[in-house]
């Protein structure tokens, strides 16, 4: 029980994370039907521009202007990179974000080098904020769970409530009407952007210090967010949401989860040993396995439901 | 269909090129050594601290003038910590004619390069290729897979275990194991257990975990657990990302716990665990930058001092000063770099290190055997690791003989 609750506040934390980033993912890849490949690089580059500028200045003028070099990063391959591309179709747009991957992942090791970066939770954020069976909740969880809820709420306000998220949302469904009626459809797509990447910086700058900054980080994390995006569903941020939880507490829970598939089959009258046919692999204890889940999950829903969790169209 | 012009004489400059590199090489005046290691992905601040102390040493060799006159070069390769990978750069190092390789990280390809040399070796007489393994720790390397062919630089798990469990205090009661599910995480598991077993029959093991490498993001779940187990200390084989985020969630949730570790010496741990972990990680190494200061070692201070000057991490490869002393040594007693003569002269070969312990290279299973020290990383020492202001404080070593484990290598020696 006392594992249980423990693991739930994890699962929340870690699944509030996937959304952060995973949310901007979402934004554009069902707007534009652009797989920003290099959405975690630049998650990557808002945790090492926080550190940089937390040397100088401080975490909390981290927090803001990290997050909009990242939006201005983000602006900027739209407008001088995907829109020159654009007219080549999305094999040429995937390709050149794939390429923007290696660029910068080279370009932090050039600049920072390979050592993780001694970027750290800021002191006023560093103690526990309350105690749980003996096991400390340290502070700066709370803190992360508090940005990106106030960040999932942002975002709904804008999107549901505002001029810009209703041209937003009629873009994503139908750009040609949006067009003809007068808007600039070029710059919402830069917007749309540039908002991914600034939320994909705010995930770096508040994830850079509670994982660690190195350069490998966009690797680690670049994947799983893909699961969450297409497990969410395209053009539903409440599917994201719900897909980034549902990871979170998948990776948690299976972790803490000491069964195997023969355990399962136990109460059915069969006993598997590990020499067995498929006993090697059934008698695998959950734990070992956990982080592997999220994909066996993607796979599942491919193959059940296309359109994702909650999408709107087909993938 | 015709080719423009210019393809013609761009591919005839390639062809030449191509022609003309290899034969040029052969007349080089320089030893060269394929060197395969991970310079890109989750490891790769591993494989370029490994090529920075490679360098360093090099060029001291080389300094005293190399072997036979000649320089030695390293000729990198990227394997992404990948077996597949390091296969096509050891084709790549058959087909440049290079006498010897070498890689340090990720048992998993050790092993697979034992094989494939192995093949290459039988089926090419006169082109054979000499593995130089610098890190590659799963002790069934020279034990169940022990080649003629291969030889370790490096403690195994088996002697790092010897250290490990040793060195654990006498009041220390229960243990949670984790480690990485693949080649060397379940040596590291087998081989504590064995040990565990044999020295310290009182200590409980009141976990056991295994983990996909390098795939783990977030180890607080893990932390959970271990703390409902009661484990008084965690013991773990984990390197790079898995021991840096590991120890670093648990320090964050206040698991007030030892941290026993086999490799958090190597690179990025001491920085990402930060000053929260004052003297709560160990480590089983072969050299750490404050035996200098605690021996009274000139040498080694001087040593240290000269790489402290360009480099922020420790120096912790002596086994791979030991190695190339022992490669030129080799080199000069047979007059060339002839893979089966080099590999003779190797076998059974003694070394002393900068501390005068004598390593030896046994010939029974190519196994470099020497001592190890157990340190915990503290405040307040002389010599810090990569800025942190910790350095490593020696509580405990072991000597050669403690090393000499039995083996039980059979090995195939080439007919000659």
């Amino acid at each position: 029980m006392q594992v249980g609750l423990i693991s739930l506040l994890d699962g929340l934390v870690y699944g509030m994370l996937l959304f952060m980033l995973a949310s901007g993912l979402t934004l554009i890849l069902s707007m534009m039907g652009v797989l920003n490949f290099a959405h975690a690089s630049v998650y990557m580059l808002g945790a090492y521009f926080a550190y940089q500028i937390d040397q100088w200045v401080g975490f909390w003028p981290a927090l803001v202007i990290a997050p909009v070099l990242c939006g201005s990063i983000g602006a900027a391959i739209e407008v001088w990179g995907l829109r020159r591309v654009h007219h080549n179709g999305h094999i040429a747009e995937l390709l050149f974000t794939f390429g923007l991957v290696f660029i910068i992942g080279r370009g932090v090791q050039m600049i920072w080098g390979m050592l993780p970066m001694a970027y750290r939770v800021p002191a006023g954020l560093d103690f526990p904020l309350f105690s749980l069976y003996g096991e400390n909740f340290p502070a700066y969880r709370g803190f992360m769970l508090l940005v990106s809820g106030g960040m999932l709420f942002t975002t709904w306000l804008l999107l549901k409530k505002t001029r810009i998220g209703l041209i937003i949302q009629a873009s994503l469904t139908h750009p040609g009407m949006v067009s003809a009626l007068g808007h600039n459809v070029p710059l919402v797509f830069t917007t749309v952007f540039a908002g991914g990447s600034f939320l994909a910086g705010l995930a770096g700058v508040i994830a850079g210090n509670y994982l660690t900054t190195e350069s490998a980080m966009a690797d680690a994390m670049g994947p799983i967010v893909f699961v969450v995006v297409i497990f969410g569903g395209l053009g539903s941020l409440a599917g994201c949401f719900t897909a980034s939880i549902l990871m979170g507490m998948v990776q948690t829970f299976s972790v803490v989860f000491d069964y195997s598939f023969a355990d399962a089959l136990k109460p059915l009258g069969v006993t598997l040993a590990a020499n067995d046919l498929l006993g090697e692999i059934l008698t695998i204890p959950m734990s070992r396995i956990g982080p592997l889940v999220p994909y066996a999950l993607l796979i599942l829903i491919l193959l059940f439901r296309p359109r994702g969790l909650m999408g709107t169209r087909e993938t | 269909m015709r080719f423009p012009r210019s393809f013609v004489r761009i591919f005839l400059a390639l062809l030449a090129v191509a022609l003309w590199g290899p034969g040029a090489r052969a007349a080089d005046a320089t030893i060269k050594i394929g060197y395969i290691d991970p310079f890109s992905g989750a490891f790769a601040a591993g494989g370029d601290a490994s090529l920075k102390m490679f360098q360093f040493i090099i060029e001291n060799i080389n300094a005293k003038g190399g072997a036979l006159g000649k320089k030695f070069e390293l000729v990198t390769f990227d394997d992404k910590l990948q077996p597949a990978e390091a296969l096509i750069a050891l084709k790549s190092v058959t087909d440049q004619n290079l006498p010897f390789v070498m890689s340090c990280v990720g048992s998993n390809v050790g092993s697979a390069l034992i094989d494939a040399v192995n093949k290459h070796n039988t089926r090419n007489p006169d082109n054979r290729v000499l593995q130089l393994n610098c890190g590659q720790l799963a002790t069934e390397l020279t034990n169940e897979q022990c080649s003629f062919w291969h030889f370790r630089f490096a403690g195994s798990v088996e002697m790092r275990a010897v250290a490990r469990i040793k060195s654990l205090p006498a009041s220390l009661k229960t243990v949670y194991l984790l480690n990485q599910d693949y080649l060397f995480g379940q040596s590291i598991r087998d081989d504590t257990k064995k040990f565990l077993a044999l020295y310290r029959p009182d200590i409980k093991i009141v976990g056991d975990e295994m983990i996909p490498l390098m795939q783990v993001k977030d180890f607080s779940p893990y932390i959970t657990k271990i703390k409902a187990s009661g484990a008084e200390s965690l013991l773990t084989g984990n390197y790079g990302p898995d021991l840096a985020l590991l120890i670093k969630a648990g320090v964050d949730a206040g698991l007030n716990i030892r941290y026993d570790s086999y490799l958090g010496h190597v690179i990025g741990a001491p920085t990402a665990i930060g000053a929260a972990g004052d003297g709560r990680l160990t480590s089983v190494m072969e050299i750490h930058d404050n035996i200098s200061v605690e021996e009274n070692n000139a040498a080694q201070e001087e040593f240290v001092k000269q790489w402290r000057t360009t480099h922020d991490f420790g120096f912790i490869a002596i086994n791979s000063v030991t190695q190339f002393d022992m490669l030129v040594r080799a080199i000069e007693k047979v007059g060339s770099t002839d893979p089966l003569k080099v590999a003779l002269a190797l076998e059974g070969m003694e070394q002393k290190d900068m501390f005068g312990a004598v390593n030896i290279m046994r010939k029974d299973d190519h196994q470099l055997l020497n001592p190890y020290y157990e340190a915990v990383l503290t405040k307040g020492q002389k010599y810090d690791v990569e800025k942190t202001g910790m350095g490593w404080k020696t509580e405990f070593k072991t000597t050669v003989a403690d090393e000499t484990l039995p083996t039980t290598c059979t090995m195939k020696r080439p007919e000659s």
